[in-house]
């Protein structure tokens, strides 16, 4: 078993999903237990199927210095970026440490694939990619970690993690690692991933996707809804001052030290490997298990201290059958576990960002999502799985995200006074 | 010009593949001017870890990502089932890409399901694990043509922060179709390297590591053997294996980025018994 980590604090975060743009339309989507998959209309040839799709992505213009980059990843990772004052709590962390004490460590499953995609659509008359799209920056995994330096200039350790749906949660573990080594003082981790047809039509060939929006843990789930998403997060290893944590708006922040928000925190993290197969989990869930296991050791907490479980949820027939059993088996009646897949969509190599910020709305404002579009829950669900949202106080939260080549990461996330304890 | 933190890796388990160096005996001898390329150059390897139907079918990524992962780990004595991995590539597959995006241009509904999940990042790392039975943590990094340095500064933090050892897998293929419009990656070329957190009797090489920035500068390979692997997008890995080659004592940087950089910096071999003696 890993040796229990220092707490890393989250000094600021924010997610652009197809609920809107920044953390508050997602926490409204949620309290609201509003879906906002949509009929699939992406690209020439739609196949008949629901999905996550961000808004006004057509129209975002990138600022004249970074233009070169442009594609509909960059796009969706600017947006992003913009929403929440993130990009001003970066320059602070940047002031604060200087740009090469600030890593940048990003998750995507596809990066800018959708730009090579349009390419293949538009070769000129010698087979060769149109002018206009020739960035070879941008045609490359790379592309979004690489982008997103630049926007934010910063000059340390820069890398994209590619392994498929954990991608954004094993950011996480990687830039906990460089803090604890003290290679850098802060760490920019997040992910982005935007639809395209390499995973629209690539999921329907694996006979994964639905016809319907998706209805995770259901007894007659018939496969995953897609989305598009970005989400970050900023980590420091010192607790952060006071200033620097961003009160929510119109919250009765300064009445008095009880009512500010309590600090937020990454408490621990797990990772794993099934070793069974490519694109299906192993069937007892021990790779998934072992994650759980590791996470909740570094996080030196007992599954009963848990009190929300963010489920990898897609609405596979697979993964929720496995998901199901393991958190019949390894946590308290009184956990609430939901996926907010239903709202949002699978946003792949993004998955892991989006559920780790409705982890901290969920801490930060006592709310516990449902499962959006669920109507009947599968047998194989205990009592900890919920349809229906709740209120209540959330001191810990545990996010799943198990991807292909049975790749899983387990987050923990609790307030300053869990980690303190 | 400033180095932060100072660590160390101890390296277990040395493996290098390209058609004209398959293997790290042939690679080393032409490194050290000792020997001559392969001629004519090899065939890509065939996994052992994957079944007779498999191995003919895998990407060459994932042929030449088995084939140096397996080679080091068992230089290094470890059971493979027991090291957390980090597999690292510029580009991944090209020609699977190729094939994805020439696909979906004409006809996007006989997209190969099996295509797909190789596609991928993570498709080498998915498969070493499922070969071996490894259940422990595996990661898959890209960082543009700093990938191999980019890789090697993960799966070192690793070694350092949790104390362990960690296999390192790099490669990358030959750009093909109309990528290779804007894709630069040459032939095909792995490494991959076993790092341990402490000496022990298999040590090979040792080396302090510590991040250093200000402007970074890439080395040239020194052999004509490492030049004419220039062309592929994993050469930033050449002048450290190079180096292993040939046993040079000065420090070495590779550029993780145009202003950071991984300073690799050798150390002297002690003998694991002086080593406990020195420590005591």
């Amino acid at each position: 078993m890993p040796q229990p980590i220092a707490p890393i604090s989250i000094a600021a975060y924010t997610a652009t999903t197809a609920a809107g743009v920044g953390k508050h339309e997602l926490l409204s989507a949620l309290r609201e237990h509003r879906s906002a998959l949509t009929p699939n209309d992406f690209g020439p040839d739609p196949l008949p199927t629901w999905i996550g799709r961000v808004a006004g992505l057509e129209s975002v213009a990138l600022p004249e210095p970074l233009a070169d980059w442009d594609c509909r990843n960059n796009r969706l990772a600017w947006l992003g970026l913009e929403a929440d004052g993130f990009i001003h709590a970066v320059h602070a962390a940047r002031e604060r440490y200087g740009a090469a004490r600030v890593a940048v460590v990003l998750g995507t499953s596809t990066s800018s694939i959708g730009a090579t995609e349009d390419a293949y659509r538009a070769l000129d008359v010698d087979g060769r990619f149109p002018e206009g799209n020739r960035n070879r920056l941008v045609h490359t995994p790379h592309s979004l970690a690489n982008f997103v330096q630049q926007a934010l200039a910063l000059e340390g350790p820069c890398v994209t993690i590619s392994t498929a749906c954990s991608s954004s949660a094993k950011v996480f573990a990687s830039a906990e690692r460089m803090l604890r080594l003290g290679l850098v003082d802060a760490a920019v981790v997040g992910g982005v991933d935007t639809l395209c047809g390499s995973v629209l039509f690539g999921f329907n060939a694996l006979q994964l996707v639905s016809p319907a929006p998706c209805r995770p843990f259901d007894a007659e789930r018939d496969g995953i809804s897609l989305g598009e998403a970005a989400g970050f997060a900023l980590l420091e290893r010192e607790a952060p001052t006071l200033s620097a944590v961003a009160a929510p708006r119109g919250d009765a922040a300064g009445l008095g030290q009880a009512r500010r928000p309590a600090g937020l925190y990454l408490l621990g993290y797990g990772e794993s490997s099934d070793a069974h197969h490519m694109s299906t989990p192993h069937p007892g869930g021990l790779g998934a298990e072992r994650a759980l296991d590791d996470a909740l050791a570094r996080a030196g907490i007992d599954a009963s201290a848990v009190d929300h479980i963010n489920l990898h949820g897609t609405a596979s027939t697979k993964n929720d059958e496995v998901e199901a059993a393991l958190i019949a088996r390894r946590f308290p009646a009184a956990a609430h576990a939901s996926s907010t897949k239903g709202v949002t969509g699978h946003t792949l190599g993004a998955a892991g960002i989006v559920e780790a910020a409705a982890s901290l709305l969920a801490i930060e404002h006592g709310f516990l999502p449902g499962t959006v579009n669920t109507r009947s829950l599968d047998a194989a669900c205990g009592p900890q799985v919920r349809t229906a949202p709740a209120e209540n106080e959330v001191r810990v939260v545990v996010s799943n995200s198990f991807g292909f080549g049975g790749n899983n990461c387990v987050l923990v996330f609790g307030r300053g006074e869990t980690a303190l304890t | 010009m400033k180095a932060h933190g100072a660590n160390a890796f101890f390296v277990e388990g040395i493996a290098f593949w390209a058609p004209t160096l398959p293997g790290w005996p042939v690679a080393r001898a032409a490194f050290r001017g000792e020997g001559s390329p392969a001629d004519p150059p090899a065939k890509r390897p065939a996994p052992e870890l994957l079944h007779a139907a498999e191995r003919r079918r895998a990407p060459d990524t994932v042929a030449l990502a088995l084939d140096v992962a397996a080679a080091a780990v068992h230089e290094s004595g470890h059971a493979p089932g027991s090291l957390p991995s980090v597999f690292t590539s510029a580009h991944g597959d090209l020609a699977v890409n190729d094939y994805m995006c020439r696909t979906l241009a004409s006809t996007p509904t006989l997209i190969s399901p099996t295509k797909f999940h190789n596609s991928v990042h993570n498709a080498a790392a998915g498969y070493w694990t499922i070969g071996t039975g490894c259940m422990e943590a595996s990661s898959a990094l890209s960082a543009f043509e700093s990938s191999f340095a980019a890789g090697l500064l993960e799966a070192a933090t690793q070694c350092a922060a949790d104390v362990r050892p960690v296999l390192l897998a790099a490669f990358d293929v030959e750009a093909t179709g109309p990528l290779a419009t804007v894709t630069t990656s040459a032939g095909l070329l792995a490494m991959a390297l076993v790092l341990a957190p402490e000496p022990s009797a298999r040590t090979i090489a040792a080396f302090d590591w510590s991040l250093a920035s200000g402007a970074s500068v890439a080395v040239a390979p020194a052999s004509a053997a490492a030049r004419a692997l220039a062309g592929n997008a994993m050469a930033d890995a050449l002048p450290l294996f190079e180096r292993l080659a040939c046993g040079s004592t000065g420090e070495l940087r590779l550029p993780l980025s145009a202003t950071l950089s991984l300073r690799l910096v050798p150390k002297p071999l002690a003998l694991p018994g002086s080593e406990r003696r020195a420590s005591s």
